[in-house]
């Protein structure tokens, strides 16, 4: 056994024991579940200071609240979202890997607490996860496991519930939103599966255990998918407020040298090398040029052209554009035709840099989703970051990698 | 009043910006641009015919207090 990691409780079966808890094991490790009533249950997770980890870090409280505030209407429909549409992300499959159990009993404790007559596991794959459900025998309202088509705006809380309610898996225009009307017009509560699992803990040790670790900013702790240039890539858990470098030390450190690290996944920002030592909270991420988002830190190895790797980003991105909204449909796509002319050095580099910063400006804000703004703030992020390397190219002299192929993750399908 | 668009609805027939112009502008790929604020008193009357003309109706005058992104 080696030293134990400093903040195992969501991936305490993995990193202690080094297997997936089934029923059992998960009984022996936290207890039994203590359910709780809407107040007491809203109340703990308020002064626990809960933001949802699905990337937008909404308090989790003020959602539990809007749909037990609509529950008179409808009984409430509630989904444990583990969809993870972010390409770089693998959090929330590493979580219902090795702790199932601790995702189903949050969803258990929301649908008491609010009365749900109807609880969704929402995942791209079932995987073991029927499994897990069935080790629970029969429960009210029993947990339906549904497979959502594996695309990046399906795991958008919108584009859930109109898949859940038979349409496509797809972004709607918000209002009504889902705390008010979502699966076929019930009040829906949709919270990621990595906060529900935190809730889970938090019922049975409360708010002050629960925010002994972490940040004012975010307490608790989070689990971040560590990639690219790391010697052991994957998922590993950190209080919240440790530094991007010590993240990537748990997840094995550098491979080689490190110029820059992608945080936020494909639609965060880059963030130069010498902004290792950052803390990995909402408020000191933003501040020094990135976001949080859904937790994932990708290493750019000193050797690769950052500009280059943003190109094949945003034509990822515009890949994955549902094609609804024309600035997204019609901009993503131009935007990657401008970076790629900057990346291979182009004679038209410096006429498609003036076009991109308009174009960067033009797309953000005008999707009824977050993907055209996370694609702008991804290339702007470069346009700053990687501006030594953007002068060269644009004089001509582009750096001995451009124009390499992708070197993180790829499509979602 | 406030003007705002439905980005799904809207398909960029651009007859808006024609009928609203000073309200309203075409990005590059022809999908509008909208003057952020409240419309003004003497612009209220055309505003409200330009929504009823949008073939898509994906534009609508709303309150700004409004609760939508």
């Amino acid at each position: 056994m080696t030293a134990v990691p400093p903040a195992a409780r969501l991936l305490a079966a993995w990193t202690l024991d080094g297997r997936p808890d089934d029923l059992a094991a998960h009984l022996r490790r936290h207890g039994p579940l203590p359910l709780l009533a809407p107040a007491a249950l809203v109340a703990a997770v308020e002064a626990a200071g809960l933001r949802g980890r699905g990337g937008a870090g909404f308090p989790t409280a003020t959602k539990l609240r809007a749909v037990h505030a609509s529950r008179s209407r409808r009984r409430p429909v509630v989904v444990a979202n583990g969809c993870e549409g972010e390409p770089a992300s693998e959090k929330d499959a590493a979580l219902l890997h090795c702790a199932p159990h601790l995702v189903l009993d949050g969803l258990a404790l929301v649908a008491d607490a609010l009365g749900a007559d109807d609880a969704v596991l929402a995942v791209h794959r079932a995987g073991g996860l029927s499994r897990a459900v069935a080790e629970r025998g029969a429960i009210v309202p029993e947990v339906r496991v549904v497979e959502v088509p594996p695309r990046y705006v399906a795991s958008q809380e919108t584009a859930l519930v109109q898949y859940l309610s038979g349409g496509p898996a797809l972004p709607t225009t918000a209002p009504p939103r889902p705390a008010e009307r979502g699966v076929h017009g019930a009040p829906t509560l949709v919270d990621n599966v990595e906060t529900l699992a935190h809730l889970a803990l938090i019922a049975r040790h409360g708010p002050d255990w629960f925010r002994a670790v972490g940040d004012d900013d975010l307490p608790g702790t989070l689990l971040v998918t560590a990639g690219g240039a790391v010697r052991a890539p994957g998922v590993v858990e950190v209080a919240a407020g440790t530094t991007i470098r010590t993240a990537l030390d748990l997840a094995g450190g550098p491979s080689e040298l490190v110029q820059a690290v992608l945080s936020g996944g494909y639609g965060g920002a880059w963030l130069p090398a010498h902004a290792m030592d950052t803390p990995l909270t909402p408020t000191a991420l933003r501040a020094a040029g990135s976001t949080l988002g859904v937790p994932t830190l990708l290493a750019l190895p000193e050797l690769a052209c950052g500009l280059t790797q943003t190109a094949h980003l945003t034509r990822l991105l515009a890949t994955e554009s549902a094609g609804q909204c024309g600035p997204c449909r019609f901009g993503l796509p131009d935007i990657t035709d401008d970076l790629t002319a900057i990346a291979c050095a182009t004679r038209d580099a410096p006429e498609a840099h003036r076009r991109l910063r308009r174009r960067l400006d033009l797309v953000t804000g005008r999707g009824a989703c977050a993907l055209p703004d996370g694609a702008a703030r991804l290339a702007r992020s470069a346009l700053h970051v990687f501006a030594d390397d953007l002068h060269q190219h644009l004089t001509g002299r582009p750096c001995p990698a451009a124009g390499g192929a992708l070197l993180f993750p790829g499509a979602t399908r | 009043m406030i003007l705002r668009l439905d980005p799904i609805a809207c398909e960029g027939h651009g007859l808006c910006a024609d009928l609203l112009p000073e309200r309203i502008d075409l990005d590059e790929w022809g999908f509008p641009l909208l003057e952020p604020g409240p419309v003004p008193a003497d612009v209220l009357r055309r505003a409200r015919d330009t929504v009823a003309a949008c073939p898509a109706l994906a534009l609508r005058l709303v309150q700004p207090s409004a609760d939508q992104p």
